[in-house]
C-alpha cells in the first residue's frame, strides 16, 4: 500500500493512548508489527517536554503520525500540526477537527478548510473525516490524497455502524488509500473494514482497554490480514435459498 | 549509619524500614520540611490496591494490600472502602472495571444511598471496595517524619546531599535511565454542605475523577495523566474536566471554594512499577508512579533487606 509515497506492508495503524502503561504498549505494537503509530501532542508538550515517552516509541522503530486529537478549532489544529512537525520532524499529520463534544464527530467544514491550509503549507494530511462523500471530494480537492472514514464514534468500540456508506466510499474513490479510523471494538470490526475493500484501519482503545493489550493486538494484526486476503480472493455472492455443496448429479445408486 | 536522599515518600519510608531493624539513619532534603519537594503532597492518599488493579499489573494489588495497615502505626488510616460509581450512559465502564477488578461487590442506588446519602437517587449502579481505605497524604508525610525522629533518625532539610550515601530516593531529580514524568494535576475543594466519607470514583470516558475525603468539608480531587515533563500550573482544560466531573458527582459542588490547585510530576518506569536499582555504583528506589502511599511501604521493606541482608523482619 502506498501513502503519499511511502510504502507501507502494515495495513494495521495503532493509536498510543490509554495504555496501562508503555512497556504494555511497547508488546502491544511489537505484537501486532504495525508500521505506523500515531502520537497525540498536548500543549505541555510543545517545547519537547514529553521525551520520555516519545524515546519509547522512537524506539519501537514504527513511523510517527502525530494527531491533532481534542483540537476543536481550525486555528487549534493547524497550530498543533506546525508543532509536531518541528517536534517530530515530519509532515504528515493527522487532522482532527472535533466539532461535537459528546459524540466527537468531526466538524467537517472545520477539516476541510484546515486540510486546505496544511496542504498549502507542504502537509501530508490524513483527515479523520465521516463517511459522507461530498466531504471526502471537498478534503481530496483541498490536497488530501487519503481519506479517513470513521467507523463509529471515536472510542465508542461499536463495529461499522454504517458499512454501505462505507462500500459507497470504496467505489465512489477506486484510488485513494481509504482507512478506517474510529470505532473498531473487536477484530470482527476490523476484519469486516477490511472485506468491504478498505485499505487499512486505525484503532486505539480496542487495544488499549482490552485485558491483554498484546494478545488483542496481534488478534487486530490477524483480522486485517484475514479480511484483507477475503476482499482479494473476492468472495462469493449472498443467496436466499440452500444449495447443497456436494453435487447431487452422478451420485452413486446404492439401492 | 545508613544515609538516604531524599526526605519524600520514599525515602521517608525506607528511613522507617531500616530504623526499625536498629540502624541508625540519616535523610538529606533540600526541602524545608517533610514532603515539601515531594509529589507527595499531590497525592490522593487512596490505599486502593483492588481498583489500581483495573489497569496495574497484579504486583501492584499483591504489594499494596498491606499498605493500609503500615500507615496505621504512624497516621491515622480511614478504612472506609471505596465507592465507584457511573452516570447511566457510561455504565459500560462500569462493566469493564468490575471485570478488570477483584474484592468489590455491586450495590444497588438503595445501597449507594446507604453508605453516602448525599448521593441518594443520583447514581443507580455501583461497585464497593470494602477493604480499601484513604489517609490524608500531607499529615501522612508529617506524621511518618515525627515517628522517625522518634526514633532517632536524623532529618537534615535544606542539607544538600553528600558525595557518597547509601539510597537515593530523589524521584524525579535522580536522573536514571527509563524514568520518565508522568504530570499530574488536582484540586482541593471545600464543600461544607456536602458530607462524603469515603473515597470515590466516577468513571468517565474522558475525565475519570477520584475524590478523596479530607475531613472538614475539604475535598481532593483529581487526576490528570499526562506524559510531559512541563511541571507548570493546571491546565484551565484539565481543570474544567475535574470540576465538572465533580459537578457532576454532585451539582452541591457548583458552590465549592477551590481553595488549592496543584500539578505534579510522578516518576515511572516503563511499566509504571517502582523500582529497587543500582545505577552508577548507587542504589536507587524510585518510580513510584500514581501508587506511592500505596507501594512504599512493601518496596521500603525490600531495600531495606536489600541493604541489612539477613535481617528480615
Amino acid at each position: 500500500m502506498q501513502i503519499y509515497d511511502t510504502e507501507i506492508n502494515s495495513r494495521l495503524l495503532v493509536g498510543t493512548a490509554q495504555y496501562p502503561s508503555p512497556a504494555v504498549l511497547v508488546d502491544a505494537i511489537n505484537s501486532c508489527r504495525c508500521e505506523i503509530v500515531t502520537v497525540s501532542l498536548r500543549r505541555e508538550n510543545a517545547d519537547g517536554s514529553g521525551t520520555g515517552f516519545w524515546d519509547t516509541l522512537r524506539q519501537t522503530g514504527t513511523r510517527i503520525l502525530p494527531n491533532t486529537a481534542g483540537c476543536h478549532s481550525v486555528q487549534e489544529a493547524v497550530t498543533t500540526a506546525q508543532m509536531a512537525r518541528e517536534l517530530f520532524g515530519t509532515n504528515w499529520i493527522k487532522l482532527e477537527v472535533i466539532g461535537h463534544a459528546d459524540n466527537l464527530q468531526p466538524d467537517v467544514f472545520g477539516l476541510v478548510e484546515a486540510a486546505r491550509i496544511l496542504c498549502a503549507q507542504g502537509f501530508q494530511v490524513f483527515p479523520y473525516t465521516t463517511d459522507d462523500l461530498v466531504v471526502g471530494e471537498k478534503l481530496l480537492e483541498a490536497g488530501c490524497e487519503v481519506l479517513m472514514p470513521w467507523g463509529a464514534p471515536i472510542g465508542s468500540g461499536q463495529g461499522l455502524r454504517n458499512p454501505d456508506a462505507l462500500r459507497g466510499m470504496r467505489a465512489h474513490f477506486p484510488n485513494v488509500p481509504l482507512i478506517v479510523d474510529a470505532g473498531i471494538g473487536r477484530p470482527s470490526d476490523a476484519c469486516q473494514a477490511m472485506e468491504l475493500g478498505m485499505d487499512a484501519v486505525l484503532l486505539n482503545t480496542a487495544i488499549a482497554k482490552a485485558g491483554d493489550p498484546a494478545a488483542m493486538a496481534q488478534a487486530m494484526a490477524q483480522a486485517v490480514d484475514a479480511g484483507r486476503a477475503g476482499y482479494l480472493a473476492d468472495p462469493m455472492e449472498r443467496r436466499n435459498m440452500a444449495i447443497p455443496s456436494t453435487p447431487i448429479l452422478g451420485m452413486a445408486e446404492l439401492a | 549509619m545508613i544515609t538516604i536522599a531524599g526526605g519524600g515518600l520514599a525515602g521517608l519510608a525506607s528511613a522507617y524500614e531500616l530504623a526499625r531493624r536498629g540502624v541508625s539513619v540519616r535523610v538529606f532534603d533540600p526541602g524545608d520540611s517533610p514532603g515539601s519537594n515531594s509529589v507527595a503532597r499531590f497525592a490522593g492518599g487512596m490505599l486502593a490496591p483492588w481498583c489500581e488493579g483495573e489497569s496495574a499489573e497484579d504486583e501492584v494489588v499483591a504489594l499494596g494490600a498491606l499498605a493500609a495497615d503500615w500507615w496505621a502505626q504512624v497516621t491515622p488510616v480511614f478504612r472506609r472502602g471505596t465507592l465507584v460509581v457511573a452516570p447511566p450512559r457510561d455504565t459500560p465502564d462500569l462493566t469493564r472495571f468490575a471485570r478488570r477488578t477483584s474484592a468489590h461487590r455491586p450495590v444497588t442506588g438503595a445501597e449507594i444511598s446507604e453508605l453516602e446519602p448525599v448521593l441518594s437517587d443520583r447514581f443507580q449502579h455501583g461497585l464497593f471496595f470494602e477493604g480499601e481505605a484513604h489517609l490524608d497524604p500531607r499529615r501522612a508525610l508529617r506524621d511518618l517524619a515525627q515517628s522517625l525522629q522518634d526514633m532517632g533518625v536524623e532529618l537534615l532539610y535544606n542539607t544538600p546531599t553528600p558525595a557518597l550515601i547509601d539510597l537515593d530516593c530523589t524521584g524525579m531529580a535522580a536522573d536514571l535511565p527509563d524514568l520518565r514524568p508522568v504530570r499530574g494535576e488536582m484540586a482541593i475543594l471545600y464543600c461544607p454542605e456536602i458530607e462524603i466519607n469515603r473515597t470515590l470514583r466516577l468513571l468517565h470516558p474522558r475525565m475519570p475523577l477520584y475524590l478523596v475525603p479530607r475531613g472538614d468539608g475539604h475535598y481532593m480531587i483529581g487526576g490528570t495523566m499526562i506524559e510531559s515533563s512541563s511541571s507548570r500550573p493546571p491546565s484551565l482544560r484539565s481543570l474544567t474536566e475535574l470540576l465538572s466531573a465533580a459537578f457532576t458527582l454532585h451539582p452541591a459542588f457548583a458552590e465549592a471554594s477551590v481553595v488549592e490547585i496543584g500539578a505534579g510530576l510522578r516518576p515511572a518506569f516503563p511499566d509504571n512499577l517502582p523500582r529497587i536499582i543500582t545505577h552508577n555504583g548507587r542504589l536507587h528506589l524510585n518510580g513510584f508512579y500514581r501508587h506511592g502511599f500505596l507501594l512504599a511501604p512493601a518496596m521500603a521493606a525490600r531495600v531495606a533487606d536489600q541493604i541489612l541482608p539477613g535481617d528480615k523482619r
